[in-house]
């Protein structure tokens, strides 16, 4: 899996929070969902076909997260740390490229 | 000019919002402040205030709205009462936990159940843990004052919390009397327009609000809170000066009334107050020295004040209504942690009286007077007194 172009931030907010207490515990730069990863939740995920992909975009653009990106050739990559596993993706999809499958650890 | 019109309480606190000049009021209509967004309503239909009025489909919509505007950087108000406050409980903690000066006019009225309609303080009193600021009014004029008042101190960068001012259900939500209006323009000079420092929205900063906090972090964000509620005392009175330069009408803490060399002072708020007055001035005719304090802000509580009107007196009576179930009222809990560890200190005796909508006559005082004297002359009586409680139907 490609690593979630937000991985760089991870750091910038860390270090935000071990600053002053300001009124109201407003973080001053925002970014604490980089910090909280959402993805522990899930019972389904979305299984990944590339081969049947067309690269609509649909996934893309209907994750409510938002946990799917594209690579260098523009294919959907899921991010399973902020994946909630709703399968609105695999739902849009219209060529069946994602499957949900349940989780197992 | 300041003008003089005959009003309820309900309308002197729109009127109160319009002068603050809001930019966003949301609300849902509940008995006995519906009146309240109404005539805000009609303000701003008629074009006389430039603001957002949201209507949603419930109070906890409301606040919650309030919420979201107060942290976009405007100056929000809105109104409720009883059940409609309940509702709005959990958010009540994250306004005053994100520091967010929303002001609240209360109409306050009993909860259910039984359903009743008519006044007590148990909703606000309910809520005196949420970090709110909360102020009480005796008459419509003071509803008034005391949301301007409330605005000024709850938007001063030393305390940055939530107010709610409360009016007693129908006795003044519902009844008219004079009130001045102040001028437009002193009240712009007083108030101020409301520029947030700490929370708005601006997409060249972005923040993160009501953010998450571990454990090591949400104890420190707890205290800011008490902190900003222990710097609202000195604030108040700053305000409450500026107040009276300003507009002529003085306000405190705790006004004593007829305390000197009384032996007993009765302690109470809200319209209350008033009736407690006039049977402090017929007794004092009567030679009994009896004195009377009427608490104008609950939240934070005036200890100091407390502690001055205590050392004057041998017997407090609080006159409450509200329940804090097995312990007796709110305000006997927080005059007797008062004070606890004083070397010389007064009987507290706690009367429960007037719930519901139940009058509090002068027959009912003389009953609370009679208790009174009792510990005065040291015989041994209830801590926790229910005041014109139907024995016989129970
Ligand atoms: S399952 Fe839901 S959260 Fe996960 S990638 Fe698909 S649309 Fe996004
Ligand atoms: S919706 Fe299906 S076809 Fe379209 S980009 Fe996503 S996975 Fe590929």
């Amino acid at each position: 899996m490609a690593e979630s172009p937000f991985k760089a931030d991870i750091e910038r907010v860390e270090k935000e929070y071990s600053e002053k207490m300001t009124p109201g515990a407003i973080a001053k730069i925002p970014g604490s969902s980089v910090v909280n990863k959402t993805g522990s939740w899930r019972v389904f995920v979305p299984e990944f076909n590339r081969d049947k992909c067309v690269r609509c975009y649909l996934c893309y653009l209907y994750c409510p997260e938002p946990a799917i990106y594209l690579d260098e050739e523009n294919y959907p990559v899921f991010d399973y740390d902020y994946c909630k596993g709703c399968g609105i993706c695999a739902n849009e999809c219209p060529v069946d490229a994602i499957t949900m499958v349940r989780e197992s650890k | 000019m300041p003008v003089r019109k005959v009003m309820k309480a309900n309308e002197a606190a729109a009127w109160a919002a319009k002068l603050a000049k809001p930019k966003v009021i949301a609300a849902f209509p509940i008995t006995p402040s519906t009146l309240v967004p109404e005539k805000i309503s009609e303000f701003v239909a008629n074009g006389e205030l430039d603001a957002e009025f949201i209507k949603v489909e419930s109070e906890h919509s409301a606040i919650s709205a309030c919420v979201g505007a107060s942290a976009a950087g405007v100056r929000t108000f809105t109104a409720t009462a009883s059940q409609g406050l309940a509702l709005m409980h959990e958010v009540l903690f994250i306004a005053a936990g994100m520091r967010l000066p929303i002001v609240i006019a209360v109409g306050n009225r009993a909860l259910s159940a039984p359903i009743n309609i008519w006044n007590d303080w148990q909703d606000s009193i309910s809520e005196r843990d949420t970090g709110w600021l909360q102020f009480y009014a005796e008459n419509n004029q003071e509803a008034l004052d005391l949301i301007l008042a409330a605005f000024k101190v709850a938007e001063d960068e030393r305390v940055l919390l939530p107010a709610m001012v409360g009016f007693d259900a129908f006795i003044l939500t519902h009844t008219v009397e004079p009130v001045e209006i102040p001028d437009q323009e002193a009240v712009d000079e007083f108030l101020g327009e409301y520029e947030p420092k700490h929370a708005y929205l601006d997409p060249s900063r972005p923040i993160t609000q009501g953010t998450l906090a571990f454990p090591a972090h949400y104890m420190e964000a707890r205290y800011t809170v008490w902190e900003a509620n222990e710097n609202a005392r000195k604030v108040i009175d700053e305000v409450f000066a500026e107040f009276e330069k300003k507009f002529g009408r003085k306000y405190s803490k705790i006004e004593e009334y007829r305390t000197d060399d009384a032996d007993i002072i009765l302690i109470t708020m809200g319209s209350l107050a008033g009736t407690v007055k006039e049977y402090v001035d017929a007794l004092r005719e009567k030679g009994v020295k009896v004195g009377a304090a009427k608490i104008t802000v609950y939240r934070p509580f005036p200890m100091d004040e407390i502690r001055e009107i205590a050392g004057k007196a041998k017997v407090l009576a609080i006159l409450e209504k509200d329940v804090t179930f097995s312990v007796g009222g709110a305000l006997f809990q927080d005059v007797s942690r008062t004070l606890i560890n004083e070397e010389e200190k007064p009987k507290v005796i706690d009367f429960i009286l007037g719930l519901g909508g139940r009058d509090v006559t002068f027959e009912n005082l003389d009953e609370v007077l009679s208790i009174s004297k009792k510990a005065l002359d040291g015989e041994k009586v209830d801590e926790v007194n229910w005041i014109g409680l139907r024995k016989e139907i129970l």
